[in-house]
């Protein structure tokens, strides 16, 4: 018998503190099958964020560190600057990359920082209680939008890989899902090729993965994936938003 | 005939494996609870596993390994 599949090496044995259902899991996986398949456990540096994966740290058998809410991107453009041939990620929340960590995002992009960026957007502040997001969708109810989003007083959510695509530093744009099996496999070769264009010293690379947070959400982890079919994916559409091995989307 | 190994104590009972098998091969042990109190996933029909491991793709918590 042949093992089909099995945990990746690159993740630690520590029980995630994510909640039963949570699609974080299975991103940090793909993430960790990455660095597994480029053969770079002991080259890669990851940087956890503020939110429900800072724990990040204790869930990849990489050198992490933990940075301030938003600013993983600029923590990492120092760790790559000093250490220029380790592979650097960072792991980011839509609250964290798309609202207080904004600047840092957009200037990582703007000067072509050779690093990656895994960006989990669910829609919501997970880790605090389910707070309005930039990216939570017109109409959603969140603790902060009792009666849903209103775009008259907050305007719509913010597609971060159409406008991360239009910076001229950038390599590498991509929105995945990972909803079902054959949408992990699809996510699982888009972070592959964002670590790539790393490691090619391509510049910029940012995957945004579409993903759940069921106790938030107030869905079962069931439903919360029917939901991103359904309701985020219309939005957000899937697909590689720039390339630049293939030249401008 | 495939073989699944399934670590009951990391599972969280979330129920994905269970959702997205095609052959229907888990369900949940109504019976057990693990060390956290989960419900955890079991193989209620393990013959008829083809190995495809998409429970495994989808457990958020790795939970699953798949042999073939
Ligand atoms: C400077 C600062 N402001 C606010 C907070 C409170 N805070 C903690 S996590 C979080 C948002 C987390 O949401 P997100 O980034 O979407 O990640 P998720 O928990 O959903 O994975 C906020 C606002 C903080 N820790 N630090
Ligand atoms: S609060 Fe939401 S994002 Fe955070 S671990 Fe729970 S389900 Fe996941
Ligand atoms: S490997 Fe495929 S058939 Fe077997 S239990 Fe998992 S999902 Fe079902
Ligand atoms: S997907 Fe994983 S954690 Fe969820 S019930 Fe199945 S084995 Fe348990």
């Amino acid at each position: 018998m042949a093992v089909v599949f099995e945990k990746s090496r690159s993740l630690t044995d520590e029980i995630l503190t994510y909640c039963p259902g949570c699609t974080h899991g299975i991103i940090h996986r793909l993430v960790a099958e990455a660095i597994d398949d480029l053969g770079a456990q002991s080259s890669t540096i990851g940087v956890a964020p503020v939110g429900c994966a800072v724990f990040a740290y204790n869930f990849f058998a990489v050198d992490m560190m933990q940075a301030a809410h938003g600013r993983a991107p600029a923590v990492a453009t120092g760790i790559k600057r000093a250490l220029p041939d380790r592979i650097v990620f960072t792991y980011q929340g839509d609250g964290d990359l798309a609202s207080i960590g904004m600047a840092e995002i957009m200037h990582a992009a703007a000067r072509g920082e050779k690093i990656t960026t895994i960006f989990v957007n669910n829609a919501i502040y997970g880790m605090t209680g389910g707070q309005m997001a930039p990216t939570t969708l017109v109409g959603q109810v969140t603790t902060t939008s009792p009666y849903g989003r209103k775009e008259e007083l907050c305007g719509k959510p913010i597609r971060m890989s159409e406008i991360i695509a239009q910076m001229d530093g950038t390599a590498y744009a991509a929105r995945v899902s990972v909803h079902d099996p054959r949408h992990v496999m699809e996510a699982k070769k888009a972070i592959r090729r964002a670590f790539e264009a790393q490691r090619g010293g391509e510049g910029f690379a940012m995957v945004e993965v579409l993903s759940t947070c069921p106790t938030n959400w107030g869905m079962t982890p069931i439903e919360a994936l029917k939901w991103v079919a359904t309701d985020m994916i219309p939005y957000y559409p899937l697909g590689v938003y720039k390339d630049s091995s293939k030249g401008a989307a | 005939m495939a073989k699944l190994t399934i670590l009951s104590d990391r599972c969280k009972g979330c129920g994905l494996c269970v959702e997205v098998c095609p052959k229907k091969v888990l369900g949940f042990d109504k019976k057990s609870l693990n060390a956290k109190g989960y419900r955890p996933a079991s193989a209620i029909a393990p013959e008829n596993c083809v190995g495809c491991a998409f429970c495994a793709r989808m457990c958020p918590d790795c939970v699953i390994t798949v042999e073939r």
